[in-house]
């Protein structure tokens, strides 16, 4: 299999930080009300961890992933990257940021409807350094028998699937998934963890995932806490579960 | 309380909202109503400036030219049935010697009483005075030529009158409704340097041309309940003994011709262009409400079932519509306004009126109006309908997501080596082919329009290589104050820098065929004519027919005669003999509507040997000043022109013009373009900006994201090209036919450069537009679009 680990990283960070947040605040002014919606996170991840990030709903999470994927600017503090810093780049460099490093899972898979599952894919390796063959990485997530369906000839599940795949196509160095099984039922979710999962170990993709869901938190290798805008706890997980084990 | 209702305020946000959408459809129904408002102003003013001029002045309703007849007789033309007044005049050509300026030059000299002023066709006095009964040597000059030449009152210039030099003096400078568009002989634009009307006592004309007790010119008013055409028999029957040349009404008076071409030009504008607008216009209102509608259908859901009804939800969106054309309504009445009163300045500088009143037409605001409200209706109708047909129940459902399956097409774009983008732009093309098909019409449309209207460069280009460099490629042109034995040509030849010479013999006729006839002119050309040609319907030059008639097209339909057919000449000049002639051969005229005749042959038919009347001069350009001095020396010449002035003069007065007159073609099918790209590619944008954000946020560039947006109208903007060519093509012959008069016919030529510029147009302002909106997809909420479902 031609399927490598990515190496420059570890070359790069001699610790193995690969992204770090200091001080990261977020307020959004609506005018009459400022909304905190980071008030100073502070983090550390390393390569090829499996983090999932906890918490209630409208505590800062989507925030500060966003501003982890360059989608977004902090208000205060910055991210480092491989020992730049994201948060002095210019757009231009965001996106390059965004096409080269980063690969993206969301809550509602996000597919070019005109275009089909391995297509959506070949839509990132056009544009990817080293990329993998569109073909093989819908087969990583088992959807290579619906190759040629249109999003709309496609459940949720395997949607979210194709998002996987177009998501690690590229080889990413970091995955952002932003509740990846929040529309779907247990038990395609399961599915889809199982995609991430595999693709973490395989291809040492760091992963954080957002989700409510507790049972999650069982697969990481860390768990955040997240709650009004700040890192609450971190758990180190001794031993991570397989998606399959776990129940909710 | 408020005074706007709950849904209206819903309407004036949705208006707000769609601001750049709205004022792009409004900008082409301003566009459209501008014209209707331009055209009828203009043509309304001039129709004020002409009526009030011909009132005050008494313009006459029948004109007769005769050789020479009795003051006497003017009692009897006045005893026809249905004159109110006749008067008589002298009127004949004299050419000009004028210090400092070495072309030659004509003037008209027109009589005045000598006692007071003249009863018909007066002239209206700016400066100065009448010239004094007992001084011969006075004149009244025309405004535009002493303007040309910056004279004032009290200067001289010398006159060759029947042969005789004459210093005359400037006493007054004056005008005339005869006057208002001043052609000289054998020119084709006024020239204002070259050719000038003189006013002078009846008494001094009388001794210069020998005509004492006599005149040459009458003019008419007839009385409300007169038969135009019985008056005009009978006074030719009365003038016919003394050399009638044949009376005509004051349709066929040439200053008057020009002006009511001109005002049937502006007609025919009116009616063309404006449609072409609404009709895009309606095209545009209806995409952008089928559009809102779609993002709108639960509010409509939500308003059904809150208990509005159907025709209220309706008239909503009607009422949308309505707003946003009458905006472009008072946007085109400002803009027409102003290109009227552009407009009519311009037609100020070619029409003497001594005052251009300005009017607006009140029917071209209401016509205009009224048009673009219909239109807007009939383009909101069909999505108004469709978005009060909404079931409350299935309007809350939000609409299906957009379905793409696969099907053949889909299949077979699957194997095209694309990348994807590309591939997301035809798949979008193929699955919404009416709203790419609006597009694709609009852009034509726009691209048709400035074809239909600029095109008319083209042919300009060639009535004049046509007639410069091949009907009349003479250096200079000759007439003879009357019919001359043939040693005049002789005669010609020895003047300096005179290379050759070509005879030639104009008569009146009056050419009857059945009960129709025209009153023409004749022209005898030698067989072997190279200086003054003829072209045959494939623009061929070919020599004139040593038999029978040749008739210019145009003179063949309204005479309704084709080759073969025997005409009736009736030659009103000379012995006045009637002679049966055959249509021989056809000849295409762009300008005037003559007939040729072999000049032996004429001459044989008139029983007066070999006679000439003018001739064409071919020159050595080096010595033309020698031979401008040298010509005007001769006793027998009535009038010169030199074709090099002639052609000067043209590009002199229709550069202004013209570059006007392409910029605002340019600007307003410029405006459709844009206005409709502009359009496409903002509805695209709403409907596709949770497609293009998430591309955005796979790293995708703003250039790859705007390639899509950008790429998919550059196909339909590029389909539409050849389309709307095709488009032009038609409406070039429509426009000109349309324009087409009895004084000139407009050649449908379209250039291939201006097919080229034409696109080049379209394509700055499609390209422009787009380029505006695809700067939005910098400002696409990468957030939002990750937040919500779509
Ligand atoms: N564009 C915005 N303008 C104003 N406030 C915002 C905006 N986006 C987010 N917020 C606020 O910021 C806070 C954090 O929002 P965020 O989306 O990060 O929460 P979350 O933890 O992802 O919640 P959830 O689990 O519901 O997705 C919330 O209070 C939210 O209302
Ligand atoms: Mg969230």
């Amino acid at each position: 299999m031609n399927i490598r680990r990515n190496t420059n990283i570890a070359e790069a960070i001699d610790d193995g930080t690969l992204i770090s947040a200091r001080g990261l605040t977020k307020v959004y002014d609506t005018g009459e009300v400022k909304v905190h919606a980071l008030r100073g996170v502070d983090l550390d991840i390393k390569n090829g961890e499996l983090i999932v990030l906890l918490g209630p709903s409208g505590s800062g999470k989507s925030t500060l992933l966003n501003i982890l994927g360059g989608l977004d600017r902090p208000t205060e503090g910055e991210v480092i990257f491989r020992g730049e810093t994201l948060t002095d780049f210019s757009d231009a460099r965001m996106t390059k940021y965004r096409r080269h490093h980063v690969g993206f899972i969301f809550q509602f898979y996000n597919l070019v409807p005109s275009l089909t599952a391995r297509e959506n894919v070949a839509l990132v390796t056009e544009i990817a350094d080293d990329p993998i063959a569109p073909d093989e990485a819908l087969d990583m997530v088992g959807l290579a028998d619906r190759m040629h369906h249109f999003p709309a000839e496609l459940s949720g599940g395997e949607q979210q699937r194709v998002a996987v795949a177009r998501a690690i196509a590229k080889r990413p160095e970091i995955l952002f998934c932003d509740e990846p099984t929040g529309a779907l039922d247990s038990k395609t979710g399961v599915h889809v963890l199982e995609a991430l999962e595999d693709v973490n170990r395989r291809l040492g993709a760091t992963t954080l995932i957002i989700t409510h869901n507790v049972g999650i938190a069982d697969m990481a290798d860390r768990v955040f806490r997240f709650k009004d805008g700040r890192i609450d706890s971190i758990e180190i997980v001794g031993r991570r579960r397989k998606p399959s084990e776990i129940s909710w | 309380m408020s005074f706007i209702s709950a849904i209206d305020r819903k309407l004036i946000r949705d208006l707000i909202h769609l601001k750049g959408q709205a004022l792009a459809v409004s900008i082409i129904v301003a566009c459209g109503v501008a014209i209707m408002v331009m055209a009828l102003g203009t043509l309304s003013s001039l129709q004020q400036s002409q009526e009030t001029y011909y009132d005050r002045y008494r313009f006459a309703d029948v004109f007769a030219t005769v050789k020479r007849a009795p003051d006497s007789l003017a009692r009897r033309v006045r005893e026809i049935e249905g004159v109110r007044v006749a008067e008589t005049r002298i009127s004949r050509y004299a050419t000009l010697k004028i210090e400092g300026f070495n072309d030659p030059a004509n003037a008209l000299l027109v009589s005045v009483p000598d006692f007071g002023e003249q009863i018909l066709n007066r002239t209206l006095m700016h400066t100065g005075r009448w010239p004094d009964a007992k001084r011969p040597d006075e004149i009244v000059a025309s405004k535009s030529f002493v303007d040309a030449h910056g004279f004032e009152l009290g200067d001289q210039l010398t006159a060759i009158i029947n042969g005789r030099a004459r210093l005359l003096t400037i006493v007054g400078i004056g005008d005339s409704p005869e006057y208002i568009y001043t052609l000289g002989p054998g020119n084709l634009l006024p020239d204002d340097k070259r050719f000038g009307v003189f006013w002078m006592r009846r008494k001094a004309l009388e001794a210069a041309f020998d005509l004492n007790g006599a005149f040459n010119d009458i003019s008419l008013v007839l009385g409300r309940n007169a038969k135009p055409n019985s008056v005009i028999d009978e006074l030719d029957r009365i003038l016919a003994p003394y050399g009638g040349l044949g009376a005509y009404l004051k349709e066929d008076q040439l200053s008057n011709a020009f002006i009511e071409s001109e005002m049937n030009q502006l007609k025919n504008m009116a009616k063309i262009i404006p449609p072409v607008f609404l009709l895009v216009s309606a095209m545009l209102l209806n995409a952008l409400l089928i559009r809102l509608i779609a993002t709108e259908r639960q509010q409509i859901g939500l308003l059904k079932a809150f208990g509005y009804t159907s025709p209220e939800i309706a008239w909503h969106y009607v009422k949308l519509a309505l707003a946003i054309t009458l905006l472009g309504i008072v946007m085109g009445f400002g803009f027409g306004a102003m290109l009227a009163r552009l407009m009519t300045n311009l037609y100020g500088d070619t029409f003497r009126f001594p005052v251009m009143i300005f009017t607006f037409s009140k029917s071209s605001f209401a016509f205009s109006a009224g048009a673009a409200i219909i239109a807007a209706v009939a383009g909101a109708l069909n999505a108004s309908l469709s978005a009060a047909r909404l079931q409350p129940a299935e309007a809350m459902i939000p609409a299906p997501p957009e379905s793409y399956r696969r099907g053949p097409i889909q299949k077979f774009s699957a194997r095209l080596p694309f990348d994807e983008p590309t591939r997301m732009i035809m798949r979008h093309l193929v699955r919404w082919p009416g709203r790419g098909a609006t597009t694709l019409l609009g852009v034509a449309a726009a691209q048709a329009l400035l074809i239909g209207t600029l095109f008319m460069f083209d042919s300009l280009d060639v009535m004049l290589d046509t007639f410069f460099e091949r009907t009349d490629p003479y250096e200079a042109m000759v007439n003879f104050v009357e019919p001359i034995g043939s040693n005049a040509i002789e005669e010609l030849k020895d003047l300096p820098g005179v290379i050759s010479v070509e005879a030639s013999r104009t008569v009146a006729a009056k050419i009857r065929h059945g009960p129709r006839f025209e009153r023409a002119g004749i022209i005898g050309l030698p067989g072997n004519a190279v200086y003054k040609q003829i072209l045959n319907e494939n623009d061929e030059v070919f020599p004139v027919p040593e038999e029978g008639l040749t008739l210019s097209s145009q003179l063949a339909k309204m005479l309704d005669v084709g080759i073969g057919d025997q005409l009736t000449l009736e030659i009103l000049e000379g012995r006045r003999p009637t002679i049966i002639s055959p249509v021989t051969a056809m000849v295409n005229e762009y300008i005037s509507s003559p007939a040729y005749m072999n000049i032996n042959r004429l001459n044989q038919h008139l029983f007066e040997g070999e006679v000439v009347s003018g001739a064409f001069i071919k020159l050595d350009p080096s010595q033309s000043d020698q031979f401008s001095k040298a010509v005007l020396d001769r006793p027998v010449i009535a009038s010169v022109t030199l074709q090099s002035a002639a052609i000067k003069s043209f590009e002199d007065t229709l550069e202004d013009t013209i570059s006007i007159m392409m910029s605002i073609y340019a600007v307003i099918g410029g405006a459709i373009a844009a206005g409709v790209v502009y359009n496409a590619a903002r509805i695209s944008l709403t409907e596709r900006g949770r497609e293009l954000a998430s591309l955005r946020v796979l790293g995708f560039t703003r250039h790859e994201v705007s390639y899509i947006l950008i790429g998919e109208l550059v196909i339909l903007v590029l389909l539409a090209l050849p389309l709307g060519c095709l488009f032009g093509a038609a409406l070039a012959y429509v426009f000109g036919q349309a324009m087409s008069s009895e004084l000139f016919r407009i050649p449908i030529v379209i250039e291939p450069a201006t097919y080229g510029v034409c696109a080049l147009i379209v394509l700055v302002a499609a390209i422009g537009s787009a380029v505006l909106v695809s700067r939005r997809i910098g400002q696409l909420d990468m957030i939002a679009v990750l937040k919500t479902r779509e």
